[in-house]
């Protein structure tokens, strides 16, 4: 299991390939992953940048909460959480979640409950830079 | 008595402050009127406690840390 919050863009899938190539061969017989990226647009407006504020302390420790949660209520062999903090544009990566375990079940189910949790919960906050100065994202949107 | 009390996001911005401190109190409701002379709280107010979710009438103990934020967004 792994949390990290990283202040400068990364490549979720060269994470996903190095996460995995540690792994054990044979162990596992199901990956799912869920990788957020930054569009270029938000209700209608043109957004430039974006600015991600988080509760360091508390960021950190939810997210090892999450995890281990995860791994009580689904067979997991392994997880894998990365989210970003900082500026951010457009096409870059805020979030990766991964999951490892024997059957897909378990590592579809986990990773759809763990990228709501954290959308629901994780103390990170959005704040958008469009041409008409800046605001901040109000609340996420309802599972879409 | 000394409550560590932190402001995230909106909220920090609206009310012009990051972190204070409180010297006495003993519920969340307390921390936060003292900490924003009594400013009406948003509706969608959150709270955390030494880094767990809390509510507005949870206790709080000297050396505690209190934040106060709005609906996060993040992922």
């Amino acid at each position: 299991m792994a949390t990290h919050i990283l202040d400068e863009d990364f490549q979720p899938y060269q994470w996903l390939s190095e996460f995995s190539q540690q792994m054990p061969a044979g162990r596992d017989g199901a990956a799912a992953s869920f990788i957020g990226t930054m569009r270029d647009y938000n209700d209608d407006a043109t957004v430039r940048t974006m600015t991600l504020e988080h509760y360091p302390a508390m960021t950190q420790r939810y997210l090892e909460q999450l995890e281990k949660q995860a791994k009580t209520d689904w067979p997991l062999n392994d997880c894998l959480i990365v989210h970003r903090v900082g500026e951010v544009f457009p096409g870059e990566a805020i979030v990766l979640i991964g999951c490892w375990s024997a059957h897909r079940r378990a590592a579809l189910d986990a990773c759809n409950w763990l990228i709501e949790e954290l959308k629901y919960k994780a103390p990170f906050w959005k704040k958008e830079q469009n041409q008409s100065g800046e605001r901040w994202v109000e609340s996420n949107t309802d599972g879409l | 008595m000394s409550i560590q009390v932190k402001f995230f996001a909106s909220l920090r911005e609206s009310l012009g402050q990051s972190e204070t401190t409180v010297e006495q109190a003993s519920t969340v409701t307390e921390v936060w009127d003292l900490a924003t002379q009594s400013a009406t709280p948003p509706n969608n107010l959150l709270v955390a406690v030494n880094l767990d979710y809390a509510n507005m009438q949870s206790q709080v103990n000297d050396g505690d840390e209190v934040a106060f934020f709005p609906p996060v967004t993040g992922g």
